[in-house]
């Protein structure tokens, strides 16, 4: 009898159920990707869910990322989703490929680090975009669980771990009278090096901040500085930075060209290099 | 001794109809006071090719922002002749917009046009007063979805750029008229 009532109180509900949208937000305001496939800038990832959907709708995303480093490359690519502009779920592997110095590090030419990584997020609080009347950001929280598939060679470089979880919370907010977009992210991670030279034992908090300048409705310009740990014993590890330029082509294509500068990584000095991401969603 | 009681009927007397003249002139004022306040409501002229609309209290406070301090942006877009182009184009370009010309449809547009320009000209700072509605109760019969606003927002903005508006001049008023979503999407 309960399992009867239950089911017919199901009834009314489903029939009411809404048309799930896709479409509805304004230009740029999915955020870009970022190379570990979060919704957000390039290095951090910001408040704003990813794909174009309203609370009434679901939206996507799809990412490519070439950064050409002094000596390295990192290839980036994956795909993520966004639920009713609520969370979202997101899937990147990244390929980092040592090229010619592959050799000198005694690995072998073009051997490359690969990492899955796949995120969560969660809108808290505020809305980054239309809450012009108020300092409340938008507050989301977000996880990003990492698996290194080098699990020997990161175990002897000093890792203890060859996968590791990122916890996260982020605050964006558009300040339109000034046409600023500002985000700060903390991180909590006890990742080498983003999770590319493995994970370690002991956590730390990172702050991570962007900020931009809108140009256009469709041009979006800016710095980021990513603060990271430096808890290898072989290596020392940078803090990251970039300038970007990011440029909405229309509702569904995005393009992103920055300059970044990732300091020393596995032993090599002063990696920097362009950076350019092709982000489509819908 | 025998005179008391007529004294204290006469006395009595008098507290009574002091009494209910008080109560009266009290009443008499209340009256009044609601009078003016219906005369406010329902005597308001309605303007040329415009259809009537429910009783309801006129005040800038029903604009929905608080106005810039200075008319800087106001003469930026160009002062009302500016914001005139400006709406009638928004009104023209939301009219054929599939994703929102249901809602114009449903809309009186001779007053909506009035009173947006309005509207606009108050909150950045120029010489009007808005006597439109307030933004709950202007759209409360709309169903209004956050993809409509922001389509709204899109139109708004392109309606701008033909002007000529500047970017940084239209964020501003962009600012002001965001947090109106609160009052506006409901659903």
């Amino acid at each position: 009898m309960a399992m009867v009532s239950a089911s017919l109180l199901m009834v009314p509900s489903l029939s009411h159920a809404q048309q799930i949208e896709t479409g509805g937000k304004l230009l740029l305001t999915r955020g870009i990707s970022t190379f570990e496939g979060s919704g957000g800038g390039g290095l951090t990832p910001w408040a704003l869910i990813t794909g174009n959907e309203t609370n009434r709708g679901i939206g996507g995303s799809a990412h490519y990322t070439h950064v050409m480093l002094s000596d390295y490359q990192l290839r980036t690519y994956g795909a993520a989703a966004g639920f009713y502009d609520r969370f979202e779920l997101s899937y990147t592997r990244q390929d980092f490929d040592t090229q010619d110095i592959g050799t000198a590090l005694g690995l072998g030419e073009g051997y490359t680090f690969s990492v899955d990584v796949v995120g969560a997020k969660v809108r808290l609080a505020g809305n980054a975009v239309l809450d012009q009347d108020t300092w409340m950001p938008q507050v989301a929280l977000g996880v990003q669980y990492k698996k290194s598939n080098r699990g020997d060679l990161v175990a002897a470089l000093g890792a203890t771990n060859d996968e590791g979880v990122d916890v996260y919370v982020s605050a964006t907010k558009l300040i339109l009278s000034q046409s600023l977009l500002v985000n700060a992210t903390l991180r909590y991670t006890k990742a080498h090096q983003t999770g590319i030279l493995g994970f370690g034992d002991k956590a730390s908090l990172q702050p991570e901040f962007s900020v931009g300048y809108l140009v256009t409705k469709r041009l979006l310009v800016g710095a980021e500085y990513r603060f990271k740990p430096n808890k290898l014993a072989f290596a020392k590890e940078d803090d990251w930075m970039d300038i970007f330029a990011a440029y909405a082509i229309n509702p569904y294509a995005t393009v992103t060209l920055a300059y970044g500068m990732v300091g020393d990584v596995a032993t090599i000095a002063n990696q920097k290099g362009l950076y350019a991401t092709v982000q489509l969603g819908f | 001794m025998k005179q008391a009681p007529t004294i204290k009927a006469a006395l009595y007397m008098k507290m009574v109809t002091l009494c209910a003249l008080v109560t009266a002139s009290v009443l008499m004022v209340n009256q009044t006071a609601f009078a003016i306040e219906l005369s406010k409501q329902q005597n308001q002229p309605v303007p040329a090719g415009e259809k009537p609309v429910d009783p309801y209290v006129q005040s800038n406070d029903n604009a929905g922002a608080t106005p810039m301090t200075d008319d800087t942006v106001y003469h930026q877009f160009g002062g009302m002749d500016g914001i005139s182009r400006i709406v009638d184009d928004l009104i023209d370009l939301s009219s054929k917009d599939e994703r929102i010309e249901g809602i114009f449809r449903a809309t009186d547009l001779v007053r909506l046009r009035r009173t947006l320009k309005e509207q606009i000209c108050y909150i950045l700072g120029g010489p009007c007063d808005y006597t439109g509605r307030d933004m709950k109760e202007s759209h409360k019969t709309h169903g209004i979805t956050m993809m409509e606003y922001n389509a709204l927002i899109e139109l708004l903005q392109v309606a701008m750029e033909k002007e000529g508006v500047a970017f940084r001049a239209q964020n501003k008023l962009l600012a002001k008229l965001a947090p109106m979503y609160r009052d506006i999407v409901l659903r």
